[in-house]
């Protein structure tokens, strides 16, 4: 990664200031208390679904940051973990009754399963294998939800039980889990794992002949993406009540990786803040519905070119300390 | 029987021309064009438009006109794709591969969505549909506007293998795929080269767009999703960046396909394509014809 180097050293005193002012850890303190706050200054029900949506894409982004930001695997078809988790959940507590919580763990299982399946045979290959792999399991998932009677083809699943009756509650009930999922993520991140995946991403040879088992650490980063996902799922299932395969197109996998990529490639507040301008986006671009997808494509290509590092890029401790 | 291969041979055929586009630049360099998918649906929507400017056709015309509008989206498309390759991929050459199947899958989102602005969510009918008198052959229903779609895809076919085996390009081409530093050295243009290899596989997609557009008479801004899919899949199959091979792994498709519809029923169709994918990808993943290569580092 040649032009990360090149940009550490550029910048004003004045980006400098800011850089290590996003740097510190105050800034996720702060992100936390606006996430707490914001409901006492807006709680029509309306709001309060948007930031728990946001919060529950700020997951999935988070999520999706271990298989492409930390490790440099190519998922495009994440939605597929989240719909696995958000049918496993359903399907297990309207059929059998169970409260949410208690599905969560069927849930790690079957995503883990899921990872398994889809990267055992993918991850021995180059790593564009997985991408096209990825995308074509996003859609047999979705197809498959489509087609099976368990699932309730097209119409989908509803009934679902949620963890609480307020909107209130449950927006901080799913603030306080994905907070603890984007920690969670960065620290992996940071684990001797993580170091792992980061090697595995620069250079996957030189991994190998340091002995790095690539294959096995790869594996583990497409796995811990999928659980990830997976409870992303089920606090989704519990937020709408009811899923359908319409929510779980290539269009969301797209859009997850758009704000991991937006926001910086294996920087955890760097994918937070892109998965929340992501989520929040088209509730502010209403009039422009028709180009939006458009201007994110063509966004996707101009952060590649012109600054492929993302707005707020990852520093590693080792580099700069 | 008779019926599901010649079914299958048909779909398969149109498989084989999206991804022999996907084949040749991936051989060349090692690039899963996303967008190529969706240069079939821009093939598709170019021939509507051109199809809606001319006017009304008499359904005697309709071939000599279709072959007509055929050569002039090859050429819309495979300008496209010449397009793409100079603004999204060629700049990100020398850039980690991540980097470059990003902006693939960006370049794919800005077309689907690009093409949904400009032209309406809604399915568009096509304005010219190839009415055919129907043949039995050992059997099987054949209509004669099968049979001309397929002699298209078949000369095309012929036509880019011969290129790619016997020209000066050609050999460029071969030469760039094994060692493009070297290939520089020896005095071919490198750029110049990818830039026809684009130009040779965005309009092969482009022509298979129009004749899907033409047979099945609907075409809609994501039809280029799942068939890109298929296609790589085609590509896979055969054993990715091998000519011959993506050919015949996209007939091996439509087979498999036509003949897994019939047992399971046609809403599964896609999902025993993919699993065939995945299956491939475990076994053999150099596909039916491909070479074992080593990757360099």
């Amino acid at each position: 990664m040649t032009t990360r180097t090149k940009t550490r050293g550029q910048g004003t005193a004045l980006g400098r200031a800011a850089s290590r002012l996003f740097d510190s850890k105050w800034a996720g303190l702060a992100g936390l208390a606006v996430a707490a706050l914001a409901p006492f200054l807006i709680a029509t029900p309306y709001a309060l679904s948007v930031m728990t949506s946001a919060a529950i894409f700020v997951m999935l982004a988070s999520g999706l940051n271990i298989v492409v930001g930390f490790c440099g695997l190519l998922d495009l078809g994440y939605v597929a973990f989240f719909a696995v988790g958000a049918y496993t959940s359903g399907v297990l507590s309207t059929r059998f009754g169970l409260p949410l919580l208690m599905t969560v763990p069927a849930v790690i299982v079957v995503t883990v399963i899921a990872g398994i399946v889809i990267g055992a045979p993918t991850l021995r290959l180059r790593s564009d294998y997985l991408a096209i792999v990825t995308l074509g399991f996003g859609e047999i998932i979705r197809i498959t939800a489509n087609n099976l009677d368990v699932t309730g083809g097209p119409s989908g699943i509803y009934g679902i039980p949620g963890l609480s009756g307020s909107p209130v509650v449950f927006y901080y009930i799913t603030v306080v889990i994905v907070s603890l999922a984007v920690i969670g993520a960065s620290r992996l991140g940071r684990s001797r794992l993580g170091r792992a995946w980061r090697f595995v991403r620069e250079d996957e040879d030189a991994a190998e002949a340091m002995g790095v088992h690539t294959y096995r650490v790869k594996l583990a980063a497409y796995i811990a993406g999928a659980v990830w996902g997976g409870l992303a799922g089920v606090l989704f299932a519990g937020q709408l009540s009811a899923i359908s395969p319409g929510s779980f197109t290539f269009l969301q996998s797209a859009l997850v990786l758009m704000a991991v990529v937006l926001g910086g490639m294996g920087s955890t507040p760097g994918v937070v803040v892109g998965a929340i301008v992501i989520s929040l986006l088209p509730e502010v671009l209403r009039d422009f519905a028709d180009y939006r997808f458009f201007a994110f494509g063509v966004l996707l290509i101009v952060v590649m070119l012109v600054r492929p590092q993302g707005l707020w890029p990852h520093r590693s401790r080792e580099a700069s300390s | 029987m008779s019926q599901l291969i010649w079914n299958g041979l048909f779909v398969g055929s149109f498989y084989a021309l999206v991804a022999l586009g996907y084949s040749m630049v991936y051989g060349i360099m090692k690039l899963l064009n996303f967008a190529h998918g969706d240069i079939y649906m821009l093939g598709a929507f170019t021939g509507f438009a051109i199809l809606g400017a001319v006017g009304g056709i008499s359904p005697g015309m309709a071939l000599p006109v279709l072959l007509g509008v055929l050569v002039v989206t090859m050429a819309v498309t495979g300008l496209s794709g010449v397009l793409i390759e100079r603004v999204a991929y060629r700049p990100l050459r020398n850039a980690p591969r991540l980097s470059l199947l990003i902006t693939a899958v960006g370049a794919s989102f800005a077309l689907e969505y690009g093409m949904r602005a400009g032209a309406g969510a809604d399915p568009q009918v096509y304005p010219l549909r190839l009415g055919g008198t129907a043949v039995e052959v050992l059997g099987a229903r054949i209509t004669l506007q099968q049979i001309a779609l397929i002699i298209v895809a078949i000369v095309l076919m012929v036509g880019l293998n011969l290129l790619v085996t016997r020209t000066r390009e050609g050999r460029a081409m071969r030469a760039i795929a094994l060692d493009p530093r070297t290939s520089a050295l020896m005095g071919i243009s490198v750029n110049a080269v990818i830039s026809r290899t684009f130009f040779l596989g965005s309009a092969l997609a482009g022509a298979a767009g129009v004749m899907a557009g033409a047979y099945y008479g609907k075409i809609d801004f994501m039809m280029g999703f799942l068939i890109g899919l298929k296609a790589f899949t085609s590509a896979v199959i055969g054993g990715i960046g091998n000519i011959p091979g993506t050919m015949l792994g996209g007939l091996l498709l439509g087979l498999l396909e036509s003949f897994g519809t019939y047992w399971l029923g046609g809403e599964w169709r896609d999902v025993f394509a993919f699993g065939v994918l995945i299956l491939f990808l475990s076994v053999r993943p150099t596909g039916l014809l491909g070479e074992r290569v080593t990757e360099r580092v």
